[in-house]
């Protein structure tokens, strides 16, 4: 359910493609992606939302298009009130979305990490490298086909793999959370919520 | 015959970059960095030119793992993000599934996660006050504030059961009410521990060598602290007075009376004499809620779709048994919807945006970490500073790599 605020109000006002959108606590409006550093510049300025409190993104699995959504949460530090931007973004393969870093430096860390995890694309950000995992690293892991336990991959620097001959399994979760001697079982077995059993980290899915 | 390793690293690009320059890693296993965080720097003398941090280190996917269980198995989870405060987190933690679910908790267990949350706050600080003196060379200090934390952590213990990993909170309550007597001996802690603050602080306030290593340090404008995304002390200290116990009350904080202290020039010695400041405020809120601690019940009791019933009704009542049952294999049924909470904890604000689609498990979790945007103003402030600077700017800046890292 859309909630109203007099911010939302001036911003579809303003800005006539923003759309309410569905929020269980703030205000939250859809807007073309490329609007985004547009109406965030507009929020920031002209309605003092001053702090960017958060950017993430979501993903909705393979299949859904628009499949990824990237999300910004904004404060107003004078008055004490949230606001929600949310955009999809356009290419669901290849994602990318405008930087907004000229807005706030802070947002450089953030969309480096939605970067990471995600494989967005921050089109003009300065510095857009991996920052959670190492460089090099070939997955995005909050990506949902990104199984639990991790995939299996070599160190991060193939050199010294190459030397000693170890390459390293990034399964900290292996057997999921409620088994005691983790990787004989199949997640699938171990955790009720992975309901789709199609595939797990020992059958990798197949296309 | 010796192995020549050819390892392509940071630090060798750096240095074919800038020849005259010198190129130091910094961490990541490094007594001043306060855990994993690495400092990458590029170095004229003893003067930074540049600075960029490597974090990561401790990075186990808490989101992801967030994504695949219920509601209330990610509470454990939360302990191990700011893991010298997880009484707040979970606090924080509990109240954002809470919001999703339209759920209201009664007065008693309000009083109750406030009051932890302050004495986390208190022990947080302690250790951030400890560690702080420790990089400047001001052993007793340290000494002085871990045996203070250690009284709270004993009345943790009694409470929940561990010192550390509390996992104390569930969604919609608290895992047990407190013991008999146990506000009397928080009343007790508050009373010995403010003249042992006093002392505590004395040995730094005024203390030469600290002032000289602080003062003017690590300047952080109010433009740079808002556009960085800093929080928490570091914000104040800066002299912005943000504080969401105040500006945006959650669980009961708007009934208690406390100052919000700030700094003036926003330097490694304000954000100390905040942190200093805000213990005492801390003392003041618990001994509000102690005053007037509500009676009642310490969970939601119309939640029966959120929380667990009584043992003693599911070891006797069928319908509580079944009730259980599923709340154990499906988890706590939540609606669909996204909510955004954040909480006014130690270590800055932290935030958690749940998006669910229904169901037992969340469909994305994210955990907006203070130490992460606080850390993320370095290669700002690092530059042109001296590098024995440094270790006293991460020990003013208070951060944890377990919730940086997530």
């Amino acid at each position: 359910m859309p909630v109203a605020s007099q911010a939302a109000t001036a911003l579809k006002a303003k800005f006539p493609s923003a759309t309410d959108r569905a929020s269980s606590d703030h205000a939250a409006c859809n807007v073309p992606l490329a609007e985004v550093p547009a109406v965030l510049q507009f929020l920031r300025d002209e309605q003092g939302f001053d702090h960017l409190a958060d950017l993430t993104a979501i993903d909705w699995a393979e299949g859904a298009s628009p499949r990824f959504t990237v999300v910004y949460n904004l404060y107003a530090t004078a008055r004490g009130e949230y606001i929600r931007v949310a955009a999809d973004c356009t290419n669901d393969l290849e994602p990318a979305a405008p930087t907004v870093t000229h807005l706030w430096p802070g947002a450089n860390w953030h969309e480096r990490e939605c970067f990471d995890m995600f494989g967005i694309t921050f089109e003009g950000h300065p510095d857009l490298r991996r920052i959670l995992m190492w460089d090099g690293y070939p997955y995005h892991p909050l990506r949902k086909e990104f199984p639990l336990a991790g995939i299996e991959t070599v160190l991060p620097d193939a050199e010294i793999a190459e030397v000693t001959k170890t390459p390293v399994i990034a399964a900290p979760m292996a057997g999921g959370p409620f088994v005691a001697s983790p990787g004989e079982i199949n997640m699938a077995d171990a955790e009720p919520s992975a309901k789709d059993q199609s595939w797990n980290e020992r059958k990798p899915k197949t296309d | 015959m010796a192995t020549e390793l050819n390892i392509p690293d940071t630090a060798a690009k750096a240095a074919e970059a800038a020849p005259d320059r010198m190129s130091l890693s910094m961490g990541p296993s490094h007594p001043s960095t306060h855990g994993v965080l690495r400092l990458q720097m590029e170095l004229d003398g003893e003067i930074l030119t540049k600075c960029d941090p490597v974090v990561g280190y401790l990075h186990r996917g808490d989101e992801k793992i967030a994504e695949n269980m219920t509601y209330n198995q990610f509470v454990p989870y939360t302990d191990r993000l700011d893991y010298l405060a997880p009484l707040a987190n979970n606090m924080a933690y509990a109240i954002a599934v809470e919001k999703l679910a339209g759920l209201e908790v009664p007065a008693r267990c309000q009083a109750i996660r406030v009051i932890t949350a302050e004495m986390a706050r208190i022990s947080s600080h302690l250790m951030g006050l400890g560690a702080f003196g420790l990089d400047v060379g001001a052993w007793t200090v340290l000494v002085h504030s871990l045996n203070q934390r250690e009284h709270l952590y004993k009345l943790f213990e009694e409470l929940t059961g561990a010192r550390f990993t509390t996992s104390y909170t569930r969604i919609g309550g608290v895992s047990r009410d407190i013991p008999d007597g146990w506000l009397d001996r928080v009343g007790g802690f508050c009373d010995q521990f403010l003249p042992a603050l006093e002392e505590i602080l004395s040995l730094l306030t005024r203390n030469k060598i600290f002032l000289d290593r602080t003062v003017g340090v690590g300047v952080i404008t109010k433009e740079d602290a808002l556009a960085y995304g800093i929080t928490g002390p570091n914000l104040r200290g800066s002299g912005i007075a943000l504080d969401l116990r105040k500006d945006k009350p959650y669980s009961g904080y708007e009934q208690y009376e406390f100052d919000v202290p700030v700094g003036s020039k926003g330097d490694s010695y304000d954000r100390y004499l905040v942190r200093g400041e805000e213990m005492r405020q801390s003392v003041r809120i618990i001994r509000q809620v102690i005053a007037k601690f509500p009676g009642g019940d310490w969970y939601a009791k119309d939640a029966r779709k959120i929380f667990a019933p009584p043992k003693d009704k599911i070891l006797t009542s069928m319908e509580e048994l079944i009730q259980n049952f599923m709340l154990v294999t499906e988890g706590p049924q939540m609606p669909a919807g996204e909510v955004y909470f954040e909480a006014e904890n130690p270590k800055g604000i932290l935030g958690f945006y749940v998006v669910s689609k229904g169901g037992g498990v969340p469909w994305r979790l994210k955990i907006r970490s203070p130490s992460f945007c606080n850390l993320s103003i370095l290669p700002k402030i690092c530059t042109g500073i001296l590098i024995s600077d440094v270790v006293t700017l991460l020990g003013s800046l208070d951060f944890v790599m377990g919730e940086c890292d997530r």
